[in-house]
C-alpha cells in the first residue's frame, strides 16, 4: 500500500520515484483533459467522501461541547474507545516485530514452497473480513484445533480482548511485511561489507547498519496495519463475544448506537475515532520524517 | 579474519534456521489455518449440505446482490480512478499533495463509519430523510445504500495503483503523439492505455475483492433482509448466528475465500508475467 496518508509521506512513497520525471514535465495544457479530469476527480471526491464526512462533523457540532461530552463520558465508551486503540496498538506492535522477521527471511533466504507462503502474505486484504471472522473463531473457539490445547493451558482466546488483538494481528500483518520488503530489496549490501571489513560482528550489522535503514519504512508499516485495525470491524465481531466493557470494540458500539436511533452517540464516538486516529498517523508521519533526517 | 569477516556479512545458520521456522510457524498459524478451516467447517457435515446450502434460494439471492453491487462500484470507481491519475500524474497544480492525500483518505475510515454517514445523510432521520419518504425514494436499506457504501470503502483502489505508474512514465509519450497529431482521446486510448492496462487491472482485481467482501460499511446501511438486502458476507453473518446454519455459513464462506484464493493467483501472476510494468508499484500491498 501506498504511504500517503499525509503529504509528508506521500512524499517518500513511490511518488518520489516520479520526482525527476516531475522536473521535465512541461507545463499544464500541452497535454488535453485537465479541466475535465480534474473537475470530475473533485466532484466525485466531494460526492462521495468529503461532504459525507462534513455531514459526519457538522452532526457532532451540533451536539455541543457538553452533548460531546455526555456521550463520550459514559464507561462504557470509553472502555470501547480504550480496546480499540489499545488492542490496534498491540496488534501493530506484534506485526512490526514478526512483519520485520518475515520480510528478511523472505529476501535474504531461500527454502522449500516459499513462493507459495510469499503469495499467501496478502490474504488478509483477499479474504472478505467476516469469512476471516468466523474462521477464526472457529479456530481459537474452546472446541476448536488451536482455542482446544490454549484451553488445557489455561488460556482463552475467543470472546476475550486477546481474540480482538489476534483478528488485529492477522488483518494487519500484510501491510507490514509489503512496505519493508522492497526497502531490504533495494539494500545495498556494500553498507554490510563496509561494516564487516571494519570489523564489526553481524550482530552490530544488524542493530547499527541495517535495522536505521528500516526505521522508516517499518513506522509507516505499522502506521497502516495500526490505522486498519482501529476500525475494523468484519474480522473482529465474532471472536470477540461482545461483552459489554470486556470485549465490546468502538466500531461495534457505533453500530449498536444506530440501532437504538441514537445518532448523536453514534457519532460523538465515530468522530472521536477518526479525531484520535488522525492525530496518530499525523504524529508517525513527524516521527518518520525525524527518523529520515536523523537515521 | 577472514572467517569474522564472512560471519559479519551473513547470518550463522541457526539464527537462519530459526528465522525460516518462525516465518513459516506464524503464516502457518495465522494465515494457512484460518484459510484450512473454512474449508473442512464448510465439508463437514458432507457434500450435500454444502450444495444444499450454496442451492438455496437466500444464498442466490445473495450472489446476485453481491455481483449487481459490484457491477456498479467497480466500474465507477474505476472511471473515477483513471481520472484522478491522469490529473495528478499528467499535470501541475497547486493542491496536489492535498489531493493525493484525500483521494487515500477512505482507507483511514472505519468500515462501520463509511457506512453510517450515508445513515445520516439518507436515513429516517437523516438530512435528506423527510424529502426521500415524501418522494418514496429508499436508499438506505436498499441496493443504492449499499452501493454508496461499497463506493465509499472501495474508492482509492485503483487511483491509488494508478497514480505512481503514470507518474513514473511521465508525459513524452503523450505528447510525441499530439506533436504527430492524434487528439486527445486517440493518444489516450492508444498510448497512455497500453502503457497503464495492467497496472490498471491490478486495480480493479483488488477493488472488486472488497467490493464483493465489504461486510462493515453495508452491514449498517443493508437493513439485513434475507433475501433481499443481504449481500453474500451479511449473509454469511445472518447464517453464522443461526446455530443449526453453522455449516452452511461456511460453505458460504467458501465462496468468498475461492474469490479471495483466485484474487491472490491473478494478483501474483500479475506480480509475476507483468513484474517490469508494474515496477512502479513495488512495495505496495
Amino acid at each position: 500500500m501506498t504511504t500517503a496518508i499525509f503529504p509528508s509521506a506521500a512524499a517518500m512513497s513511490a511518488t518520489a520515484a516520479a520526482t525527476s520525471a516531475t522536473a521535465t514535465r512541461p507545463p499544464r495544457g500541452v497535454l488535453p483533459g485537465f479541466g475535465i479530469s480534474l473537475g470530475f476527480t473533485l466532484s466525485y471526491l466531494s460526492l462521495l467522501v468529503l461532504i459525507p464526512l462534513a455531514a459526519l462533523f457538522l452532526r457532532v457540532a451540533g451536539l455541543g461541547p457538553a452533548g460531546i461530552w455526555h456521550e463520550l463520558s459514559s464507561p462504557r465508551v470509553l472502555h470501547a474507545l480504550g480496546l480499540s486503540f489499545g488492542g490496534a496498538l498491540a496488534a501493530a506492535a506484534i506485526n512490526s516485530v514478526f512483519g520485520t522477521l518475515i520480510a528478511w527471511t523472505f529476501v535474504r533466504y531461500e527454502f522449500p514452497l516459499k513462493k507459495i507462503f510469499h503469495a499467501m502474505i496478502d490474504l488478509p486484504f483477499a479474504l472478505p473480513t467476516a469469512v476471516a471472522g468466523i474462521a477464526l473463531t472457529a479456530l481459537y473457539s474452546e472446541h476448536g484445533w488451536l482455542g482446544a490445547p490454549l484451553a488445557q493451558l489455561g488460556i482463552k482466546v475467543a470472546y476475550t480482548p486477546l481474540g480482538i488483538i489476534i483478528a488485529m494481528v492477522f488483518i494487519g500483518l500484510p501491510f507490514v511485511v509489503r512496505t519493508l520488503e522492497p526497502v531490504l530489496e533495494e539494500f545495498e549490501p556494500q553498507f554490510e561489507e563496509a561494516a564487516a571489513t571494519l570489523g564489526a560482528s553481524r550482530r552490530q550489522t544488524v542493530a547499527r547498519v541495517i535495522f536505521p535503514c528500516l526505521v522508516p519504512a517499518l513506522l509507516t508499516g505499522t502506521a497502516l496495519a495500526f490505522a486498519r485495525a482501529v476500525g475494523e470491524y468484519g474480522s473482529i465481531i465474532f471472536i470477540a463475544g461482545n461483552l459489554q466493557n470486556v470485549s465490546e470494540i468502538a466500531p461495534l458500539l457505533i453500530m449498536i448506537r444506530l440501532d437504538e436511533f441514537n445518532y448523536g452517540g453514534a457519532t460523538a464516538i465515530a468522530a472521536a475515532m477518526l479525531i484520535l486516529s488522525f492525530a496518530m498517523l499525523f504524529g508517525i508521519n513527524v516521527l518518520q520524517a525525524w527518523s529520515r533526517r536523523h537515521g | 579474519m577472514v572467517r569474522r569477516y564472512r560471519s559479519a556479512m551473513s547470518d550463522p545458520a541457526p539464527a537462519r534456521w530459526l528465522l525460516i521456522a518462525v516465518t513459516l510457524g506464524f503464516l502457518g498459524v495465522f494465515l494457512l489455518l484460518p484459510l484450512i478451516t473454512v474449508f473442512v467447517q464448510a465439508l463437514w457435515q458432507g457434500i450435500g449440505t454444502y450444495w444444499n446450502a450454496l442451492a438455496e434460494e437466500d444464498t442466490r439471492a445473495a450472489i446476485r446482490l453481491t455481483l449487481l453491487t459490484a457491477a456498479i462500484a467497480v466500474p465507477l470507481n474505476t472511471l473515477f480512478g483513471v481520472a484522478a491519475a491522469w490529473t495528478v500524474a499528467k499535470f501541475e497544480f497547486p493542491g496536489k499533495n492535498l489531493l493525493t492525500t484525500l483521494i487515500d483518505l477512505p482507507f483511514s475510515v472505519s468500515p462501520v463509519i463509511a457506512g453510517m454517514v450515508f445513515v445520516l445523510l439518507f436515513g429516517a432521520q437523516g438530512w435528506f430523510g423527510p424529502w426521500l419518504s415524501a418522494h418514496d425514494i429508499k436508499i438506505v436499506f436498499a441496493l443504492p445504500g449499499i452501493v454508496l457504501a461499497t463506493t465509499f470503502v472501495t474508492f482509492p483502489f485503483v487511483a491509488r495503483e494508478l497514480i505512481p505508474l503514470m507518474q513514473a512514465q511521465g508525459t513524452e509519450e503523450e505528447q510525441a503523439a499530439m506533436t504527430l497529431g492524434a487528439g486527445g482521446l486517440r493518444t489516450f486510448w492508444h498510448v497512455t492505455m497500453p502503457n497503464i492496462r495492467w497496472g490498471l487491472f491490478y486495480g480493479v482485481l483488488l477493488c472488486n475483492a472488497r467490493a464483493m467482501g465489504e461486510f462493515g460499511a453495508v452491514s449498517v446501511v443493508s437493513g439485513h433482509i434475507r433475501g433481499f438486502t443481504n449481500t453474500l458476507p451479511l449473509h454469511v453473518e445472518a447464517l453464522y448466528s443461526d446455530p443449526g446454519e453453522y455449516s452452511a455459513a461456511f460453505a458460504v464462506s467458501s465462496l468468498l475465500a475461492l474469490l479471495g484464493f483466485v484474487t491472490l493467483m491473478l494478483k501474483n501472476f500479475l506480480e509475476w508475467r507483468h513484474g517490469d510494468e508494474l515496477a512502479a508499484l513495488r512495495g505496495k500491498a
